[in-house]
């Protein structure tokens, strides 16, 4: 088996059209062994159409896909028991008992985990005689996730892991998800949800329209970036506060009462702005300072919002 | 829900490798055959109808079957009605929908390639046909049945029944939304009841009707079998090429316009 740190997948420049839609328009990326590569970004900005080509459902219409070292597209078996998948939904006939199904998958694996052991993991013990189209989505989504793994593979794809769970099976997901990465595996997964990609991800890689608009971990893309947050009454004048701060700092209210400085915030400017404060009698409330969040990177790069 | 971190970690370090083909098929074609046990809508279709058919007009004169004894004549026709329910009936719908729910999309991601999976779905085929056929003769037996012939040409004439059927079940499903699917298969497998010569002899339609509905897949499998089972012929040859070119014709266009997903 290849080293840790070999990458599980090489996408270079992949173009996908349907029609006149691009879903695809020159995405480049990695993901290593021993990592979670996070793809980030809104619906229809082509993670899934990226995963699918990497599983090889789809072939891109220009550009290069190494799988393991392989292309998905060859379709060969031994390609696919090195590989685990877990669709956005569905894949499993509506009734096939929760157990049934997974024992089937398992059986296909030369070495595969226990399925009850699996099961117990992510607390579908009892529920291993349900048919699959009787369990709550969340359960679907666990069940579907204990397929992937099953058979042991060095690389997952994750479609949406966590859409529609509890916290506590959220949990559970992120666990095993954890355990993977520790185990050496490659993991790649798509997720709207930011707390997903900052607890999880080695490399969040964001995606809009097709491309990759940034790259890099959590702390990377957030950057050294920080903001200052605080309430105040309504209405105070910033621009007294703004010819007192660094060049290049930015300050606004938005919504009234709720004050935000951005700039490069040192405790200099913290000063500055706590005795500008005292200068009006204002007692700065939930004065925080902030690294910015994926969120706010996002929208930066998008001029959208991840959920909207 | 258990609390999830209760359970031991398994130990999730990568040790890929598929078992050899022979094993997943075994595997795939056990729980198909499963499925299809406890599908009670299935077994209506595969053991029910068939077994009613059978005992209600073996029993009754309510139809007008000719001369000889009525289940000599029923039964090799409700043979033929249960192979088309199973080939091609019920494996239209549970393909049909298997696509629809992404089942067969997800099944071509495991290491079982798609060949094994319709050999698997093709032994759980005739493995449901022998159930069928058990019980059938069981109770056509119990009902004074006389067959009569030589057993290979029975088994070539349900072979070929079966390689028809499933090639058109698995076109149709390849090819059509499930509900289509659902609402076509049933419709088909009334409407070839109907006129296919399985209880009703088509020696009732206009000569050149019949002629045209000789040709249908049921018509050559219920009458192949007649001829061997009912009157003991050795090869019932025009049977046997009538279904040779259904199977052929089905199974090159469900290979050539069966879409996975």
């Amino acid at each position: 088996m290849a080293p840790p740190g070999d990458p599980a997948v090489e996408l270079d420049a992949l173009v996908k059209r349907y029609g006149a839609a691009t879903a695809l328009d020159g995405l480049t990326l990695r993901a290593a062994r021993g990592e979670v590569t996070a793809l980030l970004g809104p619906n229809g900005a082509g993670k899934t159409t990226a995963i699918e080509i990497c599983e090889g459902y789809r072939r891109a219409d220009a550009g290069t896909v190494r799988v393991l070292g392989a292309d998905p597209a060859a379709g060969g078996r031994d390609l696919k028991a090195r590989v685990g998948v877990m669709p956005q939904s569905g894949g499993v006939p509506g009734t096939a008992r929760a157990g049934e199904f997974l024992r089937l998958v398992a059986s296909f694996h030369r070495a595969p985990l226990d399925p009850a052991a699996l099961l117990a993991r992510l607390g579908l013990t009892e529920h291993a005689r349900t048919p699959f189209r009787r369990l709550s989505g969340g359960q679907q989504q666990r069940l579907s996730l204990a397929v992937a793994v099953v058979g042991r593979p060095e690389l997952v794809f994750l479609d949406e892991p966590t859409t529609g769970l509890d916290p506590q099976a959220r949990h559970a997901t992120w666990e095993l998800v954890e355990g993977l990465r520790a185990a050496g595996v490659a993991v790649v997964l798509t997720t709207h949800h930011m707390e997903e990609a900052e607890r999880l991800a080695d490399r969040v890689v964001i995606v809009d329209h097709g491309r990759v608009v940034a790259e890099g971990s959590p702390a990377e893309l957030t950057g050294a970036e920080r903001q200052l947050r605080f309430r105040a009454r309504p209405g105070l004048g910033l621009e007294e506060l703004l010819t007192a701060l660094p060049a290049g700092s930015a300050a606004k209210e938005s919504p009234a009462g709720h004050y935000l400085v951005e700039g490069d915030v040192r405790p200099e400017l913290l000063a500055t702005v706590t005795a500008w404060c005292a200068s009006h009698g204002v007692l700065a409330e939930d004065l925080r300072i902030e690294r910015r969040t994926l969120e706010d990177v996002f929208l930066e790069l998008t001029g959208r919002e991840l959920r909207g | 829900m258990t609390a999830p971190t209760s359970a031991p970690a398994p130990d999730l370090s990568p040790a890929p490798g598929a078992v050899p083909l022979p094993r997943m098929i075994a595997a795939q074609a056990g729980y198909e055959l499963r499925a299809t046990l406890r599908n009670g809508e299935q077994l209506l279709l595969t053991l029910v109808i068939p077994v009613v058919l059978l005992t209600l007009f073996s029993a009754t004169s309510l139809l007008d079957l000719g001369p000889g004894r009525r289940v000599d004549f029923l039964a090799p026709g409700v043979l033929a009605l249960a192979v088309m329910s199973t080939a091609f009936t019920g494996q239209a719908i549970g393909t049909g929908f298997e696509r629809r729910y992404g089942v067969l999309k997800r099944l071509g991601a495991t290491p079982l390639p798609r060949a094994g999976l319709i050999a698997a779905k093709t032994a759980a085929v005739v493995l449901v046909e022998a159930v069928q056929a058990v019980v059938i003769a069981a109770v056509a037996l119990a009902l004074g049945w006389h067959p009569h012939g030589n057993p290979l040409p029975v088994v070539a004439l349900l072979l070929l029944g079966t390689a028809a059927f499933s090639g058109f079940g698995l076109l149709m499903a390849g090819t059509l939304r499930a509900e289509a699917t659902l609402a076509a298969a049933n419709l088909v497998y009334v409407l070839l009841l109907a006129v296919g010569g399985v209880v009703f002899p088509l020696e009732k339609f206009p000569a050149g009707v019949r002629s045209a509905l000789e040709l249908l897949p049921i018509s050559a499998l219920a009458d192949g079998l007649r001829q061997v089972l009912q009157h003991g012929a050795a090869l019932p040859g025009k049977p046997l090429l009538v279904l040779a070119a259904w199977a052929v014709a089905g199974l090159a266009l469900a290979a050539r316009f069966f879409r996975w997903e």
